[in-house]
């Protein structure tokens, strides 16, 4: 053997996480999408140093964009009704749905992908049951099924989070299941059949890793669907509860006059608008890279 | 299949409305009555009896069009009910009226030069458009249309009689908001089907491409869109409750937001049975529709 | 053989891709004039461009491909320099085009009449009622039964060899001068292509047809063809008639593709075959010189890695040759020193059935009463009827088929996929055949593996090549621990002739050969005492074949296991079986030794199979014999003897009502057919070798 071991794990090939957004690069949709979502992560980690101000404390109601505040600075995008900030709250808004929505979003996958697995994979009776109970839910307008959750187990944090997870894991579910069906057939699974390997090694092995790329590009999407729904459940004052500051209690709050003083409004509304846009972006720029391989 | 469907759901809604008779009781009595008057309120309502009993009562009163009694409006729920619908009817139906021929002409336009400058440009508006949810699109354009241009009113309340102007704003929203998904699963179904081998085929027999276009290509290429329509529309409600309420929108979406809101057990009950039935019919039309449209089904 | 006028003429053609990163030159100095009436073969494997070219014909390369420089003249008239609308005219008109898969070419929400008629009616302005007629008048020229019911059928609900007549006759309908046809029956059984070849051959003659037949299988062009011309790594190496080329190829790639093919001479431990080394180049990395060089053995340097190589005419014989040194090279130079190989050690029974049955439940198709309520009815799919076969150790047997036929029914039930519904199956003397693969001991799972057909598809895209091989030696014990798992990986990876490197290496950055290379060391490092190939070579091209083989047959030989070979493919049955099962409809119709089989006494099935089958040899005659009828349900099967529907010596109703009894000619030759056995051994042998 005239290579040595380190000769062999110099040739190793990148993947993971690195190779996927190394080869991002190749789509500029995708470039802007991951700008814009590295946008609002990093506000949403520096959050406290970028606000100038508490995001409850409050100063000058209906200050104009550019105004001056009362300490001297200035209201970069102005107050609102209550005379808070908005500028901080938008900027604390962006941690609340950073948090929550990966979170709900990952719950979401971890059950969805072991329920899809199991599904498309061990067939027969699991299969029937899962399949049926995620049609039902599918065929729920979701929004019905979160307002009336939580309007019948109460808001909270964790409420809000299991509500998406329930409302989100079918339409997961089916996507990992069709993509086991088709997997499934592929020879090296029969092959690790045939060696005797167990069905959880094959689902997670096997099965799973190659489900990577449109798993990856429907998690990018489901994020932007479920940072929306948090938003619209803000709007609809079933959100997170208040007074922490949440994009979508934000516009609700500030609907009725923003006829006079739309910054309150729009503000909010671009924030949440963009971030989703980031996702979707990137999502589409995964998707095309799939495509090339 | 729907039938099913159906039952289960319903059986799920009243199990988790009305297992906690005391709770039933103080949301239709209010948070301030006594445990007496609670207490004779359940009795004289048949509350103490047994849950299945209660369930099929209940159940045969909705199928029978009774439908309780609404807390908050003091009336009976079915007469609150039809009206609403019948707004809701008519957005949805003017939304769709809207969504679906555009969406099908710019995915197919997308789609079928795949890479061009048109689809990339189709593309990227669907996106953007998708990225803005209901509320947001809304607020954006209520300020334009609404507050600095002075075009349209600003609530779609119908308060003297229908008015097309206080529709354009809700239909507007719903419509950029949905349009975007579906126009980018026709362009998918389309570019797949322009890769195809019997599209190369069709091409070297010499015929002309329009006619490869719309005699070849559309039949296989919309047999998909067709479900994504279908399957749409309980995201299509979903948007529909929240556009209501923005625009105070008399549909059933904002009766059945107050209805969530303000604890009316019934009418929840009643809206929500009404928007599942819309939901599992949609899917039974659509998977009828794909047996017919697809021949390899159709024709054994 | 004509001395007509050229109906086209390709002059020095040049096609590249352009792809983001460079442009890829896919056909280089193409030159080729076919004669009026002449079928003209392009043979070649996979990269070499004979299909680019038939598409540049068509100036139908997609939107990154394009001709760079040459001429195409079609009766002297330089196609390449018409535009898009006046291509359209010649297509389908002048030139039309029949591909691989027919059930993909055929657009499946139309029915046949309806893509038929267009034809006639785009290109001749015909009536509906003129397109309908002639439309159904081709398919009964094309040999289609019942034409009426087909023209009101969708795609699908034809059988394969079907829509390739119906792909052919739309082909037809616009009276095209040039016929090109692309691996047209690459898809199909063998008994269907040696229809559609024969149809081929007819559609010649009859209308005096020019047709470029695009090919791999030299076996195919040497039936169809009168001149071949061979194409390697985007250049036409060779050209010349098909006994000129056959008899005596010039160029040693052609001399090397011969060498490959398991031609009847041939013989596993006599005369093996001799696999071309090295590896196709790939598009952007050619060697300056002759492209084949790196390979060739005749290479001489300073003479073949010069630039320019020219593509000389030969005079005497009219051919063509691209090498300089083609006067001097004698075959024997091209031919490495012969090893003669020694006989397997053929030992004891380790693999036994007795009428071993496998029935699957599928959802029957009839509408009755009860299935209108709801009620699904299952009807019994009966795969493996009864199977009564035995395979010794060290031995190769072979299995031969064609698809339906539940060879691979068979190979699941042995693996423990499936289980049996009736009947034994032991393997070194326990009874497997009831057991799934759950339930199997951990040194039953490691003596029984199996190596896949479709290279692509046979190694999870997630793992390296190291991971997946050395997982097979941690879970059946072979190895211990980190290094001593990685050592014994790098000694398979020698002993597949693999280069330590590939270890780390992800199967998207290996070649198919290379892929079936890991898919046969994986198999194997569980020292199995059975391996099942199933069908191992038959996605490859030509020369990786013949390598793929010969690695096959020496790990064999050095583990002393029992092969079970899944093919449908004759010529390699011949090369490499000891022993032959011939199975039909579930059923098996014949077994017995090598020799018993290729010669007669002969079922008359397998009379059928070894006259489709297409050989490479000009010396040798085959007798014509065409099977009619499709192939019946699997669902439904003829209640007596299987090929009662489509056999040509089916002596009268017996073979329609009674199944067949086994005739047990000498030792462990049996026939099932009621042709009694003196009769079948007075036939003439399908095969007859002429000097």
């Amino acid at each position: 053997m005239a290579t040595t071991h380190a000769d062999l794990v110099a040739k190793k090939p990148r993947r993971g996480l690195v190779a996927v957004l190394m080869n991002l690069r190749e789509s500029w949709v995708g470039m802007i999408g991951l700008a814009i979502i590295l946008f609002w992560v990093v506000v949403a980690l520096f959050a406290p140093i970028i606000s100038p101000y508490d995001p409850l404390a409050i100063q000058t109601p209906f200050a104009k964009p550019g105004s001056p505040a009362p300490d001297g600075g200035v209201f970069w995008l102005g107050a609102d009704h209550l005379g808070r900030d908005v500028l901080s709250r938008v900027a604390w808004g962006s941690r609340t749905v950073l948090i929550y929505a990966p979170l709900a979003t990952f719950c979401a996958y971890l059950v969805g992908i072991i329920m899809g697995l199991m599904a498309g994979y061990q067939r027969g009776w699991i299969d029937i049951l899962l399949s049926r109970v995620g049609d039902i839910i599918l065929s729920f307008p979701v929004l019905l099924l979160y307002i009336i959750a939580i309007q019948e187990f109460g808001r909270s944090n964790l409420n809000i989070v299991i509500a998406i997870v329930f409302g989100s894991a079918p339409g997961i579910m089916r996507i990992v299941r069709g993509l086991t069906l088709d997997i499934r057939e592929r020879e090296y699974v029969a092959a690790a059949q045939v060696r005797g390997e167990s069905n959880w090694y094959i689902m997670l092995t096997e099965i799973l890793p190659n489900a990577r790329g449109p798993l990856i590009v429907d998690a990018c999407l489901r994020l932007g669907y479920v940072i929306i729904t948090i938003g619209i459940l803000g709007f609809l004052g079933l959100g997170l509860p208040p007074p922490d500051p949440e994009w979508g209690g934000m516009i609700s709050e500030t609907r009725a006059m923003a006829m006079i003083f739309p910054h309150m409004t729009l503000a909010p509304a671009i924030a949440l608008s963009s971030l989703v846009l980031g996702f979707n972006l990137m999502a589409d720029g995964l998707r095309e890279i799939s495509l090339k391989d | 299949m729907m039938v099913m469907t159906m039952l289960i759901v319903s059986l799920l809604l009243f199990m988790v409305m009305e297992v906690n008779i005391e709770s039933v009781a103080i949301k239709v009595l209010g948070q301030f009555s006594t445990e007496h008057q609670r207490h004779l309120w359940l009795e004289s309502n048949g509350y103490y009896r047994p849950g299945y009993v209660r369930y099929f009562e209940w159940l045969g009163n909705i199928l029978q069009g009774s439908f309780g009694y609404s807390v908050v409006y003091k009336i009976e729920v079915g007469e609150l009910l039809w009206p609403r619908l019948k707004n809701t009817g008519i957005l949805a139906g003017l939304t769709l009226a809207v969504v679906v021929p555009l969406s099908i002409l710019l995915g197919v336009l997308a789609g079928m030069r795949e890479g061009s400058y048109r689809d990339r440009s189709i593309s990227i508006i669907s996106i953007i458009t998708a990225s803005v949810p209901e509320f947001c699109s809304a607020t954006l354009i209520a300020w334009i249309l609404v507050f600095s241009l002075h075009l349209l009113p600003g609530t779609s309340s119908f308060i003297s009689g229908f008015s097309w102007a206080e529709m354009v704003m809700p239909v507007l929203v719903l419509v950029l908001y949905d349009f975007g998904y579906i126009t980018r699963m026709t362009r998918a179904s389309m570019a797949e089907v322009m890769q195809s081998q019997y599209i190369r085929t069709a091409q070297l027999k010499g015929l002309p491409f329009r006619r490869v276009i719309f005699r070849h290509a559309l039949r296989n290429a919309l047999i998909a869109p067709f479900t994504v329509i279908m399957l749409q529309l309980p995201w299509l409600l979903s948007g529909v409750i929240v556009t209501e309420y923005f625009f105070a929108y008399k549909g059933i979406g904002t009766l059945l937001l107050e209805a969530a809101l303000r604890q009316d057990v019934y009418l929840l009950e009643a809206c929500t049975m009404f928007l599942v039935a819309v939901a599992v019919g949609t899917q039974a039309i659509s998977d009828i529709g794909y047996m017919l449209l697809n021949p390899k089904i159709r024709f054994k | 053989m004509s001395q007509d006028s050229p109906l086209l003429e390709i002059e020095n053609l040049h096609v590249s891709y352009w792809t983001r990163a460079a442009e890829v030159p896919a056909v280089i100095d193409f030159s080729l004039t076919i004669n009026e009436g002449d079928t003209v073969g392009l043979v070649g494997e996979s990269g070499c461009g004979k299909s680019t070219v038939a598409m540049a014909i068509m100036n139908y390369m997609g939107a990154n491909g394009s001709i760079k420089s040459g001429a195409i003249r079609l009766r002297g008239r330089d196609i390449t320099q018409l535009n898009q609308n006046e291509m359209r005219i010649l297509r389908g008109n002048e030139i039309a085009m029949i591909y691989q898969e027919p059930m993909a070419s055929l657009n499946p929400a139309m029915t046949v009449a309806h893509q038929l008629m267009e034809v006639p009616m785009i290109h001749q302005g015909a009536t509906a009622d003129q397109a309908r007629s002639a439309s159904e008048q081709m398919l009964s020229d094309v040999h289609i039964p019942d034409p009426a019911r087909i023209m009101a059928s969708y795609p699908h609900q034809i059988s394969g060899g079907q829509q390739q007549r119906v792909v052919i006759a739309m082909a037809l309908l616009a009276n095209p001068s040039l016929l090109l046809l692309d691996e047209p029956t690459t898809a199909l059984d063998v008994t269907v292509e040696a229809g559609i070849v024969k149809l081929i051959r007819e559609i010649a003659s009859k209308y005096k047809m020019t047709q470029i037949y695009i090919s791999h299988n030299l076996g195919l062009i040497l039936q169809t063809c009168e001149r071949v011309c061979v194409m390697y790594s985007g250049q036409a190496v060779e050209e010349g008639s098909i006994s000129n080329l056959f008899s005596q190829p010039k160029h040693p790639y052609t001399h090397g593709l011969f060498n490959c093919i398991p031609l009847p001479q041939t013989d596993k431990n006599d005369a093996p075959l001799i696999p071309i080394p090295g590896q196709l180049p790939l598009p952007h990395e050619r060697p300056t010189g002759c492209t084949y060089g790196p390979r060739c053995r005749a290479f001489k340097i300073d003479v073949c890695d010069q630039q320019g190589i020219p593509y000389e005419h030969i005079e005497e014989t009219n051919q063509h040759v691209r090498c300089r040194r083609w006067s001097e090279i004698k075959p024997n130079d091209l031919i490495p020193d012969k090893v003669a190989m020694e006989n397997a050690q053929i030992g004891d029974i380790v693999l036994d059935t007795k009428n071993l049955s496998k029935h699957y439940e599928v959802e029957g198709t009839s509408r009755n009463f009860s299935t209108m309520l709801g009620f699904k009815e299952t009807v019994a799919l009966k795969a493996n009827q009864e199977l009564n076969l035995s395979a010794r150790h060290g031995e190769t047997l072979a299995i031969v088929g064609e698809s339906g036929c539940g060879k691979s029914t068979f190979a699941k039930v042995l693996l423990g996929l499936e289980t049996s519904t009736s009947g034994d199956l032991t393997h070194d003397g326990v009874e497997i055949g009831r057991i799934s693969v759950r339930e199997r001991q951990q040194t039953q799972l490691a003596a029984l593996q199996i190596v896949f057909q479709n290279p692509v598809d046979t190694l999870n895209p997630s793992h390296t090549v190291g991971a997946q091989v050395g997982r097979v030696l941690k879970k059946f014990g072979i190895s211990h621990g980190k290094t001593d798992t990685r050592e014994k990986t790098l000694e398979l990876l020698a002993k597949v002739k693999l280069p330590d490197e590939f270890y780390y290496r992800l199967p998207r950055q290996l070649s198919g050969g290379q892929k079936q290379r890991i898919g046969i060391a994986r198999a194997f490092a569980g020292k199995p005492t059975l391996v099942v190939a199933d069908e191992p070579v038959s996605a490859l091209d030509v020369s990786v074949q013949a390598a793929i083989t010969e690695l096959l047959m020496e790990i064999q030989r050095e583990y002393g296991t029992t092969l079970l070979l899944i093919s449908h493919d004759l010529s390699v049955v011949r090369y490499l079986s000891d022993r032959v099962v011939v199975m039909y409809l579930g059923k098996i119709v014949e077994c017995g030794s090598r020799d018993e089989i290729f010669e007669p006494p002969y079922h008359p099935y397998t009379e059928a199979l070894l006259a489709a089958a297409p050989i490479a040899d000009l010396r040798v005659k085959k007798r014509d014999i065409i099977l009619e009828g499709n192939l019946p349900s699997p669902l439904d099967p003829p209640k007596g003897c299987p090929f009662t529907t489509r056999c040509p010596r089916r002596i009268g109703d017996i073979c329609d009502t009674t199944p067949p009894e086994e005739q047990i000619s000498a030792d462990g030759h049996r026939i099932a057919c009621h042709i009694p056995l003196e009769e079948l051994s007075q036939i003439d042998p399908v095969f007859a070798i002429t000097e």
